[in-house]
């Protein structure tokens, strides 16, 4: 049966109230008496706080209350938003008496206006015994490095002696024996640098008691069932008494999956019995939230002259930071979601080390450790290419996973555990290359280093995977009522933070019942009032929430229908239709609206409200695929970088909505150029930020965009709802390899940081020369 | 100190304080349309337009405006009437958190005031000011070329 609303540009639900400027966001509404919370950071990238005088401070007439390590709850715990219990590390306090990095808070200061706070920030007077710091990684391994943690009381961290926060290995095969079968044998190392999410929403939370004296936390969020049990456990309040509640967000993109500004805000409330407010500054975004990973990468591939790879090797060398919030899964995911891509190679081996240093604290960022491991992989399958005479699309049609296959690494390899086995139940990797080096013209112009002037054509590609939420651990759940006009409202725990994930549930709620998107009323995120999810990360939004939207719409589905078989005192339902807001039965072409079957459920004949109720649990997580190929100019004067075409050819299972699909192609993508071209945090020797704003930190503008191409190559995954895969973290992935490799194909240079800056590739030039 | 302004059409006048800028004025007042946080100018959300031109509020002092003529996206359509330039973002999706939305549609809305036929590189260049970092500005560019045509229609 052809699809009704799947697949159809139905216009994002919440999009009315975001162009009209309505009041949506979390900052957006005003609450009376209500403090502004402001934060004292550290100046020292390693200090234990000997003294803090607060008595100046708490003086001023507007300032209600001070915060520091000496009054507030001192429990270790995570910031990562993550399901329970936590993969990451219990390392830190809402305060910490010994600060690790430039830009970790000290105190926070409550005052009734922002400017008094800001005021009684400046009389806080901190002594601090200031310590040895360590920035480099492999530093902060040996022996005699600074200890980044040494107290007693942190828990999941493998090593604090060595700064070792996760060590991960896994082997299939023997590589070992596989190099030794090659024909060539390839080896690149590749790194990859600290970067921001920049959402254009900064961090956001305000908070109150509510009539009955609970806490209630209004936060600009990607996790609120995850922010309510950890505040709960930071403040030791039950869980019971805390509501989240998240509105519109102002993006995330994985900063969010982070428990930043609530615990503070809502400790501030419980103090005072006042609503509390903090919102994060530009700079205090860039300083004190989230980053990317940075990592270092060693890639190894033998091949035999066939261009079959024999052995592959990862080494991933992960920098955590001060604190190790999704240090171990990040790093698991640079290797689970790079390797399996290319299953042919039976010897295959990962190793990871994550680490301590005192540097601010990566967290979760789309593409969450894949879009560091395939920064390096990519090239290195080129570069394996290079050296067999082999184009890079042949050399990757001959080693890519296919369908019904399956790759040991799944098995081996999870989210910080042991994974899941999967088979590839959709996939069209061919198509995907075959239409993307047509629309670009890869063969055409590959190797043939068109000029004009000092300016150099050339182009490049890569090949991704990722997955659809983690498998055996992410739920979401939801619970849909009908009304009396026939429409229907769905609750449910899912976080749409911008991605559109509320309109793709009206949309499969819409197609299981047969109404319009119109007749469904999506309420998502409030822990009073929706049933679980665990949030949105992962690529998890259509998959996991989708498939629970899904469950619940089934199962009011067949209580409708059972209404209606008594309705026309037929036997069974088996083969009635729902369209048009009508349930029919082709055998006696009797029609009942929903509407009428409202009306009699609640006011007429045996009264009960009906209400379908879904959870859904992936036994595996199907990965999305993608093949990008871009086509850069590069000026040998200036080294200068500009992306001409981008084509990103996209696989994600039955697309719900393809112009909101569109949009999260493009979006990662021009996100992953920034982040090869020109994003980067620039540190001082004393390890602070030398460019917290968007003057020296340059995401892309309009300006910026090149010429972008999505072409979405629809499969049908029998896991997913409808067929449907993820989409919103694959595509970050490809421009860093892909332009590295068209670099390459221009000038014969390969550069082994990101993001490729003019500085670099001049000195790349030179050196060649 | 006394401010007076003219916003969205109506006549407004606060006390404030001679060192707070128009951002922080509009959205005490209030006008939370207008969104924002950078205080530099750098990230186009606090776009509002004053005296025909689009600016940054965040970098404007409160007091230098003073007697203004401000419009916000409130100031060009609303929930019950949006302009044609809201309707193009939501047709097109170019929506995606809708963050930086209202200030991106006044840079626009500025722009067509002024040049109702843009080229594709006048619009990029009239919107360069406003970051978004949802969707890559690919179906921004394509609304504010749908919503020409919607206002030519209109004519």
């Amino acid at each position: 049966m052809e699809n009704k609303v799947i697949g159809k540009d139905v216009n994002k639900i919440d999009a009315l109230g975001l162009v009209t400027g309505e009041p949506v966001f979390t900052d957006d509404i005003k609450l009376p008496n209500m403090l502004h919370i402001k934060f004292l950071y550290s100046p020292h990238a390693n200090a234990i706080i000997e003294d803090i005088d607060t008595s100046e401070a708490e003086k001023l007439p507007q300032v209600h209350l001070v915060l520091t390590y000496k009054n507030t709850p001192q429990v270790c715990h995570t910031t990562a938003g993550q399901g329970w219990p936590e993969p990451s590390p219990y390392d830190t306090c809402m305060f910490n008496k010994h600060v690790r990095y430039v830009g970790e808070r000290v105190a926070a200061v409550a005052a009734e206006t922002e400017e008094a706070a800001q005021e009684a920030l400046k009389l806080i007077k901190v002594k601090y015994n200031v310590l040895p710091k360590v920035f480099d990684p492999e530093e902060a391994l040996k022996d005699s490095a600074v200890k980044v943690h040494e107290e007693e009381y942190i828990q999941g961290v493998v090593d604090p002696k060595r700064n070792l926060v996760s060590h991960i290995e896994v082997k299939a095969g023997d590589v070992e024996k596989g190099f030794k079968e090659a024909d060539v044998v390839v080896e690149h190392t590749f790194e990859t640098q600290f970067a921001q999410h920049c959402p254009i929403e900064t961090h956001a939370t305000i908070s109150y008691l509510d009539e009955n004296g609970r806490i209630v936390i209004r936060t600009s969020t990607q996790v609120p069932y995850h922010v309510r049990r950890i505040v709960s456990q930071v403040l030791s309040v039950p869980l019971s008494k805390i509501r989240v509640i998240k509105p519109r967000i102002g993006g995330g993109f994985g900063s969010k999956q982070e428990i930043i500004l609530e615990e503070v805000c809502a400790f501030v409330t419980l103090k005072t019995g006042k609503p509390a407010r903090a919102v994060y500054t530009r700079e205090e975004e860039f300083i004190s939230s989230r980053t990317r990973h940075p990592m270092k990468i060693t890639v190894k591939i033998g091949a035999k002259k066939d261009g079959k790879f024999t052995a592959i090797k990862m080494y991933a060398l992960s920098n955590t930071g001060a604190y190790g919030t999704h240090g171990l899964t990040v790093a698991s995911n640079t290797g689970s979601k790079t390797l399996p891509l290319y299953n042919k190679a039976p010897n295959v081996e990962f190793i990871a080390d994550v680490v301590y240093t005192n540097l601010p604290v990566p967290g979760a960022y789309r593409g969450y450790g894949a879009t560091q491991g395939y920064a390096c992989l990519e090239q290195v399958v080129d570069m394996v290419a290079e050296k067999l005479n082999i184009d890079p699309i042949t050399i990757r049609k001959i080693n890519h996973i296919r369908k019904g296959e399956t790759s040991p690494i799944f098995e081996a390899l999870g989210e910080g555990r042991e994974g899941v086995v999967q088979y590839i139940e959709s996939e069209s990797i061919d198509t995907l290359i075959d239409i993307g080096a047509k629309e670009i013209g890869f063969f055409e112009k590959w190797g043939k280093k068109i000029r004009n002037g000092s300016k150099v054509r050339g182009v490049g590609m890569s090949l991704h995977m990722q997955g659809s939420g983690i498998p055996k651990i992410d739920m979401g759940s939801s619970i849909i009522k009908l009304n009396e006009d026939g429409s229907v409202n769905v609750l449910y725990g899912g976080t749409d933070i911008g991605t559109g994930l509320d309109t793709v549930v009206a949309q499969i709620v819409g197609e299981v019942l047969g109404i319009k998107p119109d007749s469904v009323i999506v309420y998502p995120s409030d822990t009073d009032i929706t049933p679980f999810d665990k949030g949105a990360y992962a690529s998890s939004g259509t998959y996991i929430s989708g498939g629970a939207v899904k469950a619940a719409a089934i199962n009011l589905r067949d209580q409708i229908l059972k209404v209606a078989r008594e309705m026309f005192k037929e036997l069974d339902s088996k083969d009635y239709i729902l369209e048009n807001g009508f349930v029919i039965s082709p055998r006696s072409a009797k029609k009942v609206s929903l509407s009428e079957i409202a009306y009699d459920t609640l006011y007429v004949k045996k009264q009960k409200q009906l209400i379908g109720i879904g959870s859904f649990m992936s036994e595996s997580s199907p990965p999305p695929f993608a093949a990008h190929f871009v086509e850069i100019e590069v000026d040998e004067e200036t080294g200068i970088i500009t992306p001409i075409k981008y084509v990103a050819a996209v696989d994600c299972g039955k697309v719900i909505n393809p112009e909101l699909t569109r949009g999260q192609i493009i979006g990662a993508i021009v996100n992953g150029i920034g982040y090869a071209l020109s994003e980067e945090y620039k540190f001082g020797e004393n390890g602070r930020m030398l460019n917290p704003n968007f003057f020296d930190y340059r995401i892309p503008s309009s300006r910026d965009v090149p010429e972008i191409l999505p072409i979405i190559v629809e499969t049908f995954d029998p896991t997913g709802p409808f067929g449907a895969k993820s989409v919103s973290e694959i595509n970050i992935n490809g421009p860093i390899p892909a332009i590295g490799n068209a670099l390459f194909d221009a000038l014969g240079i390969r550069l082994n940081s990101s993001p490729y800056t003019p500085e670099k590739v001049l000195k790349a030039i030179r050196n060649k020369q | 100190m006394k401010v007076h302004y003219k916003i969205n059409e109506k006549d407004y006048s606060f006390e404030i304080h001679p060192g707070k800028v128009l951002l922080d004025v509009l959205r005490e007042n209030g006008f939370t349309e207008v969104k924002g946080n950078c205080y530099m100018g750098t990230c186009g959300a606090c776009t509002v337009i004053i005296n025909g031109a689009p600016k940054t509020s965040c970098t404007v002092l409160a007091a230098q405006v003073n007697d203004a003529e401000i419009i916000t996206i409130k100031g060009i359509g609303s929930v019950l009437k949006p302009h044609p330039l809201q309707e193009a973002f939501i047709k097109k999706g170019a929506v995606q958190c809708g963050y930086c939305t209202p200030g991106t549609i006044l840079s626009a809305y500025a722009l067509l005031q002024k040049n109702p036929n843009p080229t594709d590189e006048e619009i990029k260049r009239a919107i360069d000011g406003n970051l978004c970092r949802c969707t890559g500005y690919v179906q921004q560019i394509e609304a504010i070329k749908f919503a020409i045509k919607l206002l030519t229609e209109e004519k």
